[in-house]
């Protein structure tokens, strides 16, 4: 069979630096001019070119469900935008043999001041569609939306939930051959989730090819039976979903049998190594459900804040964020120029068996972000006999709650 | 470069298997780094020309409707400049208005310079304002541009019906100089997209083409006949007054509305000067294009 989608040796060069992050405006290329040409040499050494995509070649056969995965900066957002041609490659081909139609937002273009029906009309006409199909499924999508009664109304009277419900509905009524989808699942109330989940099942079933981009694990596992893992803007694993959800929550994340290592850094604070240890202290990757699990985080401390705080969240394979700790004890053991280790003992017999990976930050309340180390330190709790073993790979929920019965 | 074009096409778009059957044995749409040579993609265009009809509409509809007289202010707004220019030029500084009355002689230049001008400043402001859908979205980008210069088409036309009842009132004659008006309005819509065109796209990633740009409109309105014949113009700048393209555009308008005798020299000098920006512009924005996502 042939492709449907054929990416070769596609490159994305993105320039970053310190102009990059203003307009530029005449008074400065004019002020630079004047200022001798050798302070511009030398500005433009300070600029930075990084590759969002380097060589990134895949297929991708017609009635696939593809789902891309990795982490944020991985270069997902990007290929997307090549994809949907919003932006130009540096270098490589794309090649599309079908109508391709993307969706990095719903609700693309939509007016405040206009109503419903017309806002249905033009976000339409932006997604692609013609007048002739819109009006063939004018009735459609309103009852999608379920919005009858405010088709003229202005859509800033509607409700969040109504104006998302309206945007993913004139979205799901578009019929390409390739569709591009950015994560626009993750709206509205779990109702209309499933709904929409549904209707893109639906859109895979009548042999279209869906490309969906996204950093929930479990929607991608759900909808996609393919998916490729990108890290660093090259592809790191491509196979069926589930051997990629794994590779990434044990390779690309930084699993080693030693946990996570972090790189020197210049910033103030940051974490340095993180490891899971069972109750001996030896390093570990996979745990029984009933044993002890704990987390030694080290951190260097150039600056030291005494408001700082540390903490990490636990993120199950789905992507579900399970709990979000912090160390209460952190603001009396910093001092500048030292390193802290610090220990969590997650409690006994709480995560249920699957795969964790955490996610460490150091911050400053309400201010910003001095370090964060995402999706690291992948851990398998192991099922040893819990009162659910018989349901292994079920899911049954993040943790064992042991609530105590009575009668 | 993206030679062809991406349409949903009701006719191909039937769901089912069927349509994964068959693929076309060449690519619908080649995606790959321009070269240094452009096409223009008119075909792009014209398969999203719905696109630009709808975004016409918005601005238009969306423009009225949360002033409170709405439409009225197409009719009114010409016709309160006029007025203003009227008693000050008219009557103090008794500009000449080639023997026709002051009122009508104004509205005639102040109905198309205000388009013009509304839609040049809007053009500019386009793709600024319109982020939110380039960042999101494929479609050929000069509709964006254009579409601005098209909702203000519908203003003039509006504006239109103004200068008909002037005509009415002042009783001035129709004659076969009104077969040249399709021609000049055809060319002051070009002028405006090319100039729309350019300035929106340099205003991507220069913001201070927007702050220039008002200066230079007025500028430009005492540089042509708008307000004053271009007869005042001493005998020996006329070569050089012509060069503005608006000159020829704005006199033959009046001409062709007021039974006088058009400047085909001037107007042949014009149609040259526009369509040469309106070519050089598109190609320019082709070029600028490319950045826009990343600019923007």
């Amino acid at each position: 069979m042939k492709p449907i989608v054929k990416v070769e040796q596609l490159s994305k060069q993105y320039r970053i630096g310190t102009r990059q992050s203003s307009h530029p405006t005449l008074r400065d290329m004019i002020a630079r001019t004047v200022r001798a040409p050798i302070k511009g040499l030398r500005e433009k050494r300070r600029r930075e070119n990084i590759w969002a995509l380097k060589d990134v070649s895949f297929e991708i056969m017609p009635g696939e469900v593809v789902g891309i995965i990795g982490r944020n900066g991985a270069g997902k957002s990007t290929l997307l935008k090549v994809l949907s041609r919003i932006t130009e490659p540096t270098s490589g081909s794309i090649k599309l043999y079908g109508r391709i139609a993307s969706l990095l937002e719903v609700g693309t273009g939509f007016h405040p001041e206009l109503t419903g029906r017309e806002n249905t009309y033009l976000n339409g006409a932006i997604l692609g569609m013609k007048r002739t199909e819109i009006e063939r499924k004018f009735d459609e999508i309103v009852a999608f939306a379920e919005i009858e009664e405010f088709l003229d109304t202005p859509v800033k009277r509607y409700s969040s939930g109504m104006y998302m419900r309206l945007a993913f509905a004139v979205a799901a009524h578009l019929e390409p051959e390739i569709l591009l989808i950015d994560e626009v699942l993750a709206v509205g109330d779990a109702a209309f989730q499933n709904k929409c989940l549904g209707k893109m099942g639906e859109v895979a079933k009548h042999g279209r090819t869906v490309v969906f981009v996204s950093h929930q694990m479990g929607a991608v596992a759900q909808l996609c039976r393919k998916a490729m893992l990108l890290n660093h803007g090259v592809i790191a694993k491509e196979g069926d979903t589930q051997s990629v959800i794994d590779f990434y929550l044990n390779e690309v994340t930084g699993g080693s049998d030693n946990g996570f290592a972090g790189l020197d850094s210049d910033k103030e604070m940051y974490v340095t190594k993180a490891q899971a240890l069972d109750a001996e202290g030896n390093v570990k990757t996979h745990f029984t459900h009933n044993e002890p699990i704990i987390i030694a985080i080290t951190c260097k401390i150039n600056r030291w804040f005494p408001n700082s705080s540390l903490g990490f969240f636990v993120k199950d394979h789905r992507g579900r964020k399970i709990f979000t700790v912090n160390n209460p004890e952190w603001s009396r053991l910093g001092q500048n120029n030292k390193e802290v280790r610090v220990t969590a003992k997650i409690p006994l017999a709480l995560l249920v068996p699957g795969k964790y990976v955490f996610t460490f930050a150091i911050n400053l309340p309400n201010v910003g972000l001095i370090d964060w180390v995402e999706d690291v330190l992948p851990i398998t709790i192991v099922d040893s006999g819990s009162e659910f073993f018989r349901y292994e790979g079920g899911d049954y929920g993040c943790v064992f709650a042991n609530c105590e019965w009575g009668s | 470069m993206e030679s062809v074009v991406v349409s949903q096409s009701p006719s191909t778009a039937q769901p089912g298997p069927s349509q994964a059957g068959v693929l076309p044995d060449s690519p619908l749409v080649v995606i790959e780094p321009s070269g240094s040579w452009l096409s223009l993609g008119l075909r792009d265009i014209w398969a999203y020309r719905e696109l630009l009809y709808f975004l016409i509409w918005r601005d238009v509809k969306v423009r009225y409707k949360q002033t409170a007289l709405g439409v009225i202010w197409v009719i009114l707004q010409p016709l309160l400049t006029t007025l203003i220019f009227t008693v000050f030029l008219g009557k103090l500084a008794r500009v000449p208005s080639d023997g026709f009355p002051y009122a009508v002689f104004a509205y005639c230049g102040l109905l198309p310079w205000t388009f013009f001008a509304a839609a040049i400043t809007s053009s500019n402001n386009s793709l600024v304002g319109s982020s939110h859908l380039i960042t999101k979205i494929y479609f050929p980008r000069m509709i964006i541009p254009a579409a601005a210069v098209g909702a203000r088409v519908v203003d003039f036309a509006i504006g239109f019906l103004n200068l008909i009842g002037l005509m009415v009132y002042y009783r001035v004659a129709l004659t076969k100089s009104i077969l040249v008006l399709p021609i000049v309005i055809l060319l002051v819509t070009l002028l405006a997209l090319g100039i729309g065109l350019w300035s929106a796209a340099l205003n991507v990633k220069y913001r201070d083409v927007g702050v220039l740009l008002p200066v230079l409109i007025q500028l430009w309105m005492f540089a042509s006949p708008v307000v004053y014949p271009s007869s005042i113009v001493p005998a020996k700048y006329q070569w050089l007054y012509k060069f503005n393209p608006l000159t020829g555009i704005l006199d033959g308008f009046r001409a062709s509305l007021l039974g006088q005798q058009v400047d085909w020299p001037a107007l042949g000098i014009s149609a040259g000067l526009t369509v040469g920006l309106l070519v050089y512009s598109a190609y320019a924005f082709r070029r600028m294009e490319k950045s826009f996502a990343d600019v923007v």
